[in-house]
């Protein structure tokens, strides 16, 4: 281990006269392209809301002044493309109107609301990280060639489980025995660091029983590679064995797997969110969005799918700089 | 296309095959039998049972209505389900279309169509449902509808890989060329191809769906008052936890346990169509064949690098000995080949002596010295150091035997690191000097390089290269050419004599190809089916060798000369599979000479002379010279 970081740095180094910015240009144009998409989409879903998007919001029996006047504040009666302009120009500009309900800048909403969010799902992915990437790798280690049965048919269950039970149940499961019979923590909200135990848990278990599954997968094709019996022969500490020469190895499929689970981890926010009465962007979206307040949900999805794409990007980017195969792949 | 239907029921009788066909049975048997039998329990408003703990009338309790929570639960199940599977069809169907329609669309149309399938992969369906719930509203339809879309996009993906493999092939080409239309393809070839993966994948996606479902009903998104589902129950019952926790906690049993009875039906359903079940080894029968003695060793003792005594490996996992009571040994610069076709043991005989044999083979010997010490008998740090600095290997196919994520120096460097305890700097020095040795050009550079950018042979190279860190006394090549192409076959062996000679170490020289070790090595040991058949000296190899298969084996390499005293130019048939060894001589059953008596009692291997030994009862009686021990006396 003590070698592995001096090497990628240099690599990036001695790449950036290579096909590096042709890669990168590559990536961050398709990262925009993307963006723009989105933030269509995004527009696109509002005005495809059938009927009057305000008459939705304020309900049936809103006054027709009152629908009138909203329509006006919000510019639905300008052209498609002006409302279009207006609405980039607001997302570039961080400022996004107000909320239909609370009347509160959009912009002040999501900036109160995101530090929330975005401190569980990094708690949350670098729990699971820590815990599946050595899980799985001393479960291969333990069942590699077919070794200990038990061992592995234990390991598949017992992830199997945790990655098909649902973040929000296991989020009411373990209020259930933390916070209702045994009392040792908080129920819902978010207080002290202890409030972050049980949404963290909730959110981290599926995503790490799927990635140590992965990380098992590949360490046991890694240790049959002919390039780990070379290592062995060398008569190396078990520590190098692993560390230098099979874990290199299994880190492409172990972060294409983590920025999958972070994705999904990102949309059990909401869900879990809504368990422990989390102030944060996904509770508040299941709100705006059955409120129908249309100007918090359109930032949101920018919020929500901008942090997807984000995560593919640094995705594809970590990859090419543990792998530099895939640059030369790609250009 | 077809596998047998056995293949496939087995899969079916594995545990994990009948646990899932139960849990199956037993959900949709609930969801059909609960809303007729308890549909009145869970529904009747008790007003004098309202939030009622567990009792012998209420299981486990009532809700703030006073109606039964089991009932409601397992009532509930009805909805759920059935949500869930028009969900999977309603995504499968907009999916497949979606999938299918670029090929029959326009090139230019078809791309677009595949970019935005792509990129709506990457968003978490849960996601994608609740912003379009803003357009369909909520409820159950809503739900369903915007669940459905939000989960197409991973069936079109699907369809669009499947139908993309199968449009390549010939006869979708064919059928272009017959000017079928596109549509028709589609219909005709590309769908019943995709049909299985689809099947397996929308029984996976009824479980997803249910959990997401589940999902959107507690949110206030799905089902709504009066109907309840699972979320629906959930979302009622989390406000009451403290009171009542089994009107929270029943739901989410029942949303893991149909969860997971569905997503394991997948896990099944791929295994079937796959046709491959885990199936138990029977455990067989040790194979215990009878091992010739050994003859008297005599050979000269004073610098002996590896002494090996009636080595054998077995794996008692299927029952097989591939190497039965090997001894030979290896002087300090010599090359000792060792000849024999793939399963004669020789390589498992090599890795036995670097303690490579892999799991879970065993491995026996009555000595086992390398540079003079029994490495059995070490502890386990000494035994590494003595095998890591006096033993090296090169193996077969340098493209894989070097790490491709670790540096080529650092590769070489960690042999003197760790056993030599050379700084890293004097390690990556020696690292440098050894590539140069080897013949690498600018070695500085190249160290500094992953192995993808080195040629085969300068792969081999840098092995050889790694080989010679510590200054092994023993050198164990295994098809070190094997892989290479002709011309660079002959530098790496001119390298390895020159490493030989230069260095004095020993070669051990492992091979298929009889004339490639008539190359290098000295002395050669002929491997037939686990053991050592015979040893001579390469110069006797053409023309005086004494047993069968070695002529044979001389006899069909053209350009090693024939030898005519014997009518063998190929060897008919093939050696003997390692679990059904025959009683007497190995090499009977394709054996020109064998007789009755070859067939019932194997050959000891005895000395026929300075360094010569054979494994015959009847070795022709001019090669080598006298015959040192009572060969004829052996048969009974
Ligand atoms: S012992 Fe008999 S069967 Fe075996 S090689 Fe010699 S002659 Fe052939």
């Amino acid at each position: 281990m003590t070698a592995g970081p001096a090497p990628r740095g240099d690599r990036i180094r001695s790449g950036l006269r290579g096909p590096w910015p042709v890669f990168l240009g590559r990536q961050l144009g398709r990262f925009a392209a993307s963006m723009v998409v989105l933030a269509t989409a995004a527009f696109g879903m509002v005005h495809a809301i059938p009927g009057d998007p305000v008459r939705n919001a304020l309900g049936l029996n809103a006054q027709p002044a009152v629908v009138a006047a909203t329509r006006r504040t919000l510019g639905l009666d300008d052209p498609l493309w002006t409302q279009y302009a207006r609405f980039l120009r607001g997302l570039v500009t961080w400022d996004m109107g107000d909320s239909l309900i609370s009347h509160v800048p959009v912009a002040q909403v999501m900036t109160r609301l995101i530090p929330a969010t975005v401190g569980l799902a990094a708690a949350a992915f670098v729990l699971a990280v820590v815990v599946a990437i050595p899980l799985g790798l001393l479960a291969g280690i333990a069942t590699r060639d077919g070794r200990s049965r038990g061992t592995h048919v234990a390991f598949t269950s017992v992830t199997g489980v945790f990655s098909v039970v649902p973040d929000f149940v296991l989020g009411v499961g373990l209020v259930f025995v933390f916070s209702v019979t045994f009392k040792v923590l908080p129920v819902a909200g978010q207080s002290g660091p202890e409030s972050y135990v049980l949404p963290v848990i909730a959110l981290a278990a599926g995503p790490a029983a799927l990635l140590a599954r992965v990380v098992r997968v590949e360490a046991q094709r890694v240790l049959a590679e002919d390039y780990l019996r070379t290592a062995r022969s060398k008569r190396l500490p078990a520590r190098l064995v692993y560390l230098r020469h099979a874990l290199p190895n299994l880190l492409t499929a172990a972060l294409t797997i983590s920025g999958l689970a972070l994705s999904s981890l990102l949309a059990g926010t909401v869900l879990v969110e809504s368990v422990f009465a989390w102030p944060g962007v996904g509770n508040q979206l299941v709100r705006s969005v059955l409120s129908k307040d249309f100007p918090v949900v359109e930032a949101m999805a920018v919020f929500f799918g901008g942090s997807v794409l984000l995560i593919n990007l640094a995705v594809d980017v970590l990859i090419a700089v543990v792998d530099p195969r895939s640059v030369i792949k790609e250009t | 296309m077809r596998r047998s239907t056995s293949g496939r029921a087995a899969v079916l009788r594995t545990p994990l095959g009948i646990s899932t066909l139960v849990l199956l049975v037993a959900v949709v048997g609930v969801a059909v039998v609960a809303p007729l039998v308890l549909g009145s329990r869970a529904e009747t408003i008790d007003v004098a049972a309202m939030d009622q703990g567990m009792s012998a009338q209420h299981l486990f309790g009532t809700d703030p209505l006073g109606r039964d929570l089991l009932a409601r639960t397992l009532v509930a199940t009805r909805l759920s389900v059935v949500l869930a599977v028009i969900t999977t069809v309603v995504a499968a169907v907009v999916g497949v279309l979606a999938g299918a329609l670029p090929f029959v669309l326009g090139r230019r149309l078809g791309r677009l169509l595949v970019a935005t399938i792509n990129l709506s992969v990457a968003f978490p369906s849960l996601l994608l449902a609740l912003f379009l719930a803003m357009i369909f509203g909520v409820g159950a339809q809503g739900a369903v509808l915007t669940l459905a879309l939000a989960m197409a996009p991973g069936f079109a993906r699907l369809t669009h890989s499947t139908a993309a493999a199968v449009a390549g092939s010939d006869y979708i080409a064919a059928a272009r060329l017959l000017r079928v239309g596109r549509a028709r393809i589609v219909l005709r070839h590309i769908l019943p191809n995709i049909a299985e993966p689809l099947v397996v994948n929308a029984t996976t996606t009824v479980g997803t769906a249910l959990l997401s479902l589940s999902g959107l009903s507690y949110l206030g998104f799905g089902v709504q008052a009066p109907d309840y589902d699972w979320g629906r129950l959930l979302s009622d019952g989390l406000g009451s936890i403290y009171t009542t926790p089994a009107a929270g906690l029943l739901p989410c049993a029942a949303i893991v346990v149909a969860g997971l009875t569905f997503i394991l039906a997948g896990e099944v359903a791929t295994q079937v169509v796959s046709g491959r079940s885990r199936r138990r080894g029977t455990a067989r029968r040790v194979v215990t064949a009878p091992v010739a003695p050994v003859a008297e060793d005599t050979g000269p003792a004073g610098d002996v690098v590896l002494r090996v005594e009636d080595l054998t490996v077995t794996f008692p996992d299927r029952g097989t000995r591939p190497v039965r009571g090997v001894s030979f040994e290896v002087r300090a610069g010599e090359v000792v080949g060792v000849v024999g076709e793939s399963g004669s043991g020789k390589s498992l005989t090599a890795a036995a002596v670097g303690a490579l044999v892999p799991h879970p083979g065993v491995v026996e010997a009555t000595r086992l010295d390398l540079a003079g010490r029994d490495v059995r008998r070490l502890g386990r740090a000494e035994r590494d150091r003595v095998l890591g600095t006096s033993l090296a290997t090169v193996f077969q196919d340098p493209m894989s035997a070097l790490n491709p994520a670790v540096r080529v120096g650092l590769q070489l460097a960690e042999v003197s690191r760790v056993h030599q305890g050379l700084s890293r700097r004097a390690a990556a020095a020696r690292a440098v000097d050894r590539l140069a040795a080897v013949d690498i050009p600018s070695p500085e550079r190249r160290a500094r390089e992953y192995p993808g950018t080195f040629s085969g042979g300068m792969r081999q190279r840098a092995m050889i290269g790694m080989s010679l860190m510590a200054e092994p006394s023993l050198i164990i090549a295994d098809e070190p050419t094997t892989a290479l192409d002709v011309t660079v076959q002959q530098g790496v062996l001119a390298l390895l004599r020159d490493v030989v000679r230069q260095r004095n170490a020993a070669l051990l020289f492992i091979s298929h190809d009889i004339a490639v070790v008539s190359r290098i090595a000295s002395r050669v040991l002929v491997m037939y089916a686990g053991q050592i058949i015979e040893e001579l000296p390469v110069s006797a190899l053409v023309d005086d060798a004494a047993h069968p298969y070695t002529r044979a084996l001389v006899a069909s390499i053209p350009d090693m000369g024939m030898d005519r005293r014997l009518p063998l130019a190929t060897i008919d048939g093939r050696p003997p599979e390692p679990d059904r060894l025959p009683v007497g001589c190995s090499f009977a059953p394709r054996c020109p000479l064998a007789d009755v008596g070859c067939a019932e009692q194997a050959p000891p291997l005895v000395a026929i002379g300075e360094n010569r030994r054979v494994a015959c009862w009847k070795p022709p009686s001019d090669v080598g010279g006298p015959r040192s021990t009572a060969g004829e006396g052996g048969r009974g």
